[in-house]
């Protein structure tokens, strides 16, 4: 298995160059190092002389991609594209253009996005899975009917509606818990619960859907046939066999998505004032600083990468029959 | 504080062993669950406000947005202030003892008379006399040890890694504020990794700053190689346009006659930064740590920085050194009666700590208002209906619901101008040929500014006369103010010229019922813009129609704003919108973006129209350096005659300004100028406590009714699984 993770992660290596080249094309297709000069040095009195003095400072004066004024690798390497990628492989994220140092915003930004993202993802699955499965155990009747009638509607709804309708009614009328903002430490409780709230909620519908269809899928098969023919009760034979062998693609959605808890929720942070990454990724996209926004794309590609390795990993542990190889 | 706990004699000794460490950290929990601050601040003299948008720099030779001037003004103190009662705005001594009288001087440095004509000043120098014994805020800079040494100036790159904030620094000190920490700050506008946006203007001022900046940057070009933060000790660099005299006196020394200078003297950029700030900001490892100037403060302003989480709150607290500074005495007719001059002659500041959130949506920050979460708020147009009611006379007043709760609104107009431009160098809708002024008349009295203010703004605003907006000297009132060629005076009020008006001058210039007499096509204009989302769509729709009225086909180019700025200074776009918000209160910061060689295309200035009227040039020149007075207002009337026969823009309008606060906050007036006006705010926070408690009360009984419903509905799950296991086991 050593030898197959080993493989993975130097297979993401290219990727890795392939998602940098792709984002800083994207990027300087839209803005030009003039145009990050004036963002940063504000619209009033801005002279060309000021922003090539700027650019000057942080080294976007030097050509995009490929430096004919240099000599041998220097054409390469004498570039912004290689100046501001290269130490992003060691997960040296350097300077935002105020002058910040991303690295340590990202560690501290990383906390309140998960303190987000985790309880959402943990209680959000488990409450996915037990109505998935209560509907697979009813399936055919009322109840399964009007739990997918319910799970469409749930589905229907945009997020900013359930962040709306909750901040209206949970806040606002019945003044319940804080309406945006964050505390430290076990004071950020409290501003958590209705995000939190509102995450679970808006995912139930989708997520129940498709573990529905998991169970359904293997409710079918003859292993479950045989369970019963056993003499084993309904819940026995969907919680010990239906359950464990509907996991391998209940796993895939989930454990790739592990790692992306780091990168947070954008519109969920912004609506309640959760200083998190997804927030630090959207104000980094207004600002036009590309510094932000490279080593945000570069780390969520790292973290999908890593969730692709753990839900590998995660099939040998829950099928015995899978071996990486 | 940590709440008390009754502990249950069931429980064994192990579960609460188990348990203690939790119940001494549980959260305090404020008496209304939706209270956002903790338990122990409430009935604090603590000033409660939101920010949307994080500040991107604290540092005074570098901030130029209202979103920074609202932390720094309260912090940075440079030495003059606008008043904070009187009208028109006037400038008052903060910690210089008197506003200076310039020096001027010719071209060999002998003295002129004070009224000697503007062409012979070569120089004019300001002598500023900063009053003795203010002090700076606290901090680790100034830190003395026995030996008078400051041991954090010594600190390693690897010691540095401990600290994480400046309150990590144990250790703080204070020192008297000097005529040498003004020079400082001048110097560092010319400080090449700065980049501070008023040096390019200031280095056609001060004498010896473009050489200073050459210098600097040799030196920072020379050092950027060695190290990654290199840093410059502007002490041992001479400027000789800002000199000390003595410790308490510093001079300034600028080229020609520029009036306006005090008022740049009066902002931030020319606030005193102590050099021993500048150095311990400057030790390598602190930008590692985000420990920089700008995003720390040090100041001898009424607060001081003490949490600097720019993602999430910025407290700021009262100055322990603050000098002596009082609520003024005087203000403008009504002030009394309203309540302003109660505080006169009381020491400031009245609060003792301001609590900035950030609350980027306006949804949320509008309810937390209501809550009583923060003190003060503005009006959006998703709030407007609910907060503002007009009266038969069409003054904005609050509604019925917010004067209930004891809300009171004061509005104001900007000094600002939003305006529509004509680019006068596109071959249709610009040049100075009578057909091309009559083209962009027309257009100015189809674009109907009232109805926009009314649709869009909710009639927050005016249409604008003329560049100059209302409390400029140059804005006139009433019939003489009005623009005679897009608007009439009837019944004491202006009234925007009927469209048949403008249908004619079309013919005239050329295009009868809209079509191209040479041609015969229909007129096909372009608007450049910014901008998406709904209510944009709505209002560029809006725009299409305006034309339409002419019969003259609008085709919207809408672009970022990137591109937008591109065409700007290219000169490719024909039409477009922009808007401008005085530094200062002069009318040459609004008639300068009509001044020929301040052009965008060629001169990179902000004369985005590319408008270049030689009389209207010659006019402003003479007019930019006089004093305010009657000969003056006689100049502005004849150059806003030409600006408006010419038509380089459509004028647009002035925005007004609303805000919202509650019963508890007094010493409110709308200062368009001042930014340091949160000293003179006071409050009653036992008002607000109680109001709080009385708005918030918890409401629980949806809870019980939301559990009886998840009951219910496990009901008919339990039934029919027992129906299942019954047939089952049949």
């Amino acid at each position: 298995m050593i030898a197959y993770i080993v493989r993975r992660v130097l297979y993401a290596i290219p990727i890795l160059i392939g998602v940098n080249l792709i984002t800083f094309t994207l990027f300087f297709v839209v803005n030009t190092p003039d145009d990050m000069a004036r963002m940063h040095l504000g619209v009033k009195r801005v002279t060309p002389e000021a922003i090539a003095a700027w650019k000057e400072d942080r080294g976007y004066d030097k050509p995009l991609v490929f430096n004919d004024r240099a000599r041998g690798a220097a054409r390469f390497t004498d570039t912004i594209f290689f100046q501001h990628t290269v130490r992003l492989f060691v997960f040296d994220f350097g300077r935002a253009d105020d002058g910040r140092d991303i690295g340590r915003d990202i560690r501290e930004r990383m906390g309140p996005s998960l303190a987000i993202a985790l309880p959402t993802f943990l209680v959000g699955v488990l409450i996915n899975i037990s109505f998935a499965m209560l509907l697979a155990f009813f399936r055919g009747s009322y109840l399964d009917l009007w739990g997918v009638v319910l799970a469409i509607l749930l589905m229907s709804i945009s997020a900013l509606f359930y962040i709306i309708g909750g901040q209206y009614l949970l806040s606002k009328l019945w003044h319940l818990v804080p309406i945006s903002g964050y505390g430290e430490g076990l004071n950020a409780i409290k501003f958590l619960i209705l995000p939190v709230i509102i995450g679970i909620i808006s995912g139930i519908g989708s997520g129940t859907r498709i573990y529905r269809t998991f169970y359904l899928e293997e409710i079918n098969k003859d292993y479950v046939r045989t369970a019963r023919a056993k003499g084993l009760s309904e819940p026995r034979v969907l919680f010990r066999h239906v359950l464990k062998n509907a996991m391998i693609p209940i796993l895939t959605g989930v454990v790739v998505v592990i790692p992306l808890l780091f990168i947070g929720s954008l519109v969920m942070e912004s609506f309640f004032g959760i200083p998190g990454l997804g927030s630090y990724t959207i104000d980094a996209i207004n600002s036009q600083d590309f510094a932000i926004v490279r080593a945000m794309v570069f780390l969520g590609s790292v973290l999908y990468i890593l969730g692709l390795i753990l839900t590998d990993i995660s099939y040998t542990l829950v099928d015995p029959r899978v071996r990486l190889q | 504080m940590p709440q008390e706990f009754k502990v249950p004699r069931r429980v064994g000794p192990r579960v609460l062993l188990a348990v203690l460490p939790l119940l001494i950290t549980v959260p305090e929990v404020p008496a209304a669950w939706n209270n956002p601050y903790p338990k122990s601040d409430e009935g604090k003299n603590i000033y409660y406000t939101a920010f949307a948008e994080r500040p991107k720099k604290l540092d005074p030779a570098r901030a130029y947005s209202s979103n920074e001037y609202v932390f720094i003004a309260q912090i940075y103190e440079p030495p003059f202030q606008y008043h904070f009662l009187k009208r028109p705005y006037a400038l008052v001594p903060l910690t210089a003892e008197a506003i200076p009288q310039p020096v001027y001087l010719d071209r060999r440095k002998r003295r002129l008379a004070a009224d000697a004509p503007a062409r012979r000043i070569a120089f004019s120098v300001y002598t500023v006399k900063i009053r003795p014994g203010i002090r700076y805020q606290p901090h680790p800079a100034f830190y003395k040890n026995a030996q008078g040494l400051n041991p954090y100036l010594a600190l390693t790159p690897e010691e540095i890694d401990r600290y994480d904030e400046i309150a990590d620094f144990r250790n703080t000190g204070t020192r008297e504020l000097t005529a040498a920490d003004y020079v400082y700050q001048i110097k560092r506008l010319a400080h090449p990794g700065l980049h501070s946006p008023i040096y390019s203007l200031m280095s056609g001022y001060i004498v010896g700053l473009k050489d200073l900046h050459e210098k600097l940057r040799a030196d920072y070009r020379r050092l950027k190689a060695e190290q990654k933060n290199p840093y410059l000790d502007l002490d041992k660099y001479e400027l000789e346009g800002a000199r000390v005299l003595d410790r308490y006196t510093y001079r300034v020394t600028i080229r020609g006659k520029y009036p306006q200078f005090l008022y740049w003297m009066a902002m931030p950029f020319f606030a005193p930064m102590p050099a021993e700030a500048d150095r311990f900001f400057s030790l390598p490892g602190m930008a590692e740590k985000n420990l920089t100037l700008d995003w720390y403060t040090v100041g001898t302003g009424p607060y001081m920085l003490t949490v600097n989480n720019p993602n999430r709150v910025m407290v700021m607290e009262r100055n322990p050194n603050y000098h002596e500074d009082f609520y003024p005495s005087e203000g403008e007719p009504g002030d009394a009666e309203r309540g302003l001059l109660n505080d006169a002659g009381k020491r400031l500041p009245f609060i003792d700590r301001i609590v900035f959130s950030l609350d980027k949506e306006s949804i949320p920050r509008w309810n937390k208002f209501l809550q009583g979460y923060y003190d003060a708020s503005g009006v959006t147009n998703e709030s407007f209906d609910q907060a503002v009611s007009m009266t038969g006379a069409g003054e904005a007043t609050v509604s019925e619901a917010m004067a209930a709760r004891g809300i009171s609104l004061v509005t104001s107009v900007a000094a600002s101008t939003y305006y529509f431009g004509f680019n006068m160098l596109d071959p249709v809708v610009g040049g100075y040929s009578e057909r091309a002024r009559k083209l962009r008349r027309a257009i100015s009295i189809a674009i109907d500014f009232e109805e926009e203010i009314t649709i869009f703004y909710n009639g927050r605003g005016i249409a604008a006369q003329g560049p100059i907006p209302p409390g400029i000297f140059g804005y006139r009132e009433g019939a003489a103010g009005i623009n005679p060629y897009v608007y009439d005076w009837v019944d004491g009020k202006a009234r925007r010229k009927p469209i048949e008006t403008a249908r004619r001058l079309l013919a005239a210039a050329g295009y009868p019922g809209g079509y191209d007499a040479a041609t015969g096509r229909q007129l096909l204009l372009y608007f450049d813009t910014t901008g998406t989302g709904p209510e944009r769509k709505a209002r560029l729709d809006w725009m299409r129609k305006q034309f339409e009225k002419l019969n003259i086909q609008l085709v919207i180019r809408n672009t970022d704003y990137n591109r937008f700025q591109d065409k700007m200074r290219d000169g490719s776009a024909q039409m477009f919108e922009w808007g401008w918000n005085a530094d200062y209160p002069d009318p040459e910061n609004f008639l300068f973006l009509l001044y020929g060689p301040n052009k965008k295309v060629g001169a990179g200035g902000e004369n985005a129209a590319n408008y270049d009227n030689p009389d209207f040039n010659r006019l402003f020149e003479k007019m930019k350096d006089m004093r305010n007075g009657p000969e003056r207002q006689r100049l502005i009337d004849r150059m806003l005659e030409i600006a408006r026969r010419d038509a380089p823009w459509a004028w647009g309008y002035h925005p007004k300004n609303f805000s919202l606060a509650h019963a508890w906050v007094y010493n409110r007036k709308p200062n368009l100028m001042a930014n340091n006006t949160m000293k003179y705010l006071r409050l009653d926070p036992q008002l607000r406590a109680r109001k709080r408690e009385e708005w918030n009360r918890p409401v629980l009984w949806p809870l019980a009714v939301i559990g009886v419903l998840l009951v219910l509905t496990a009901v008919p799950a339990v039934v029919s699984y027992r129906r299942r296991e019954r047939r089952a086991r049949l």
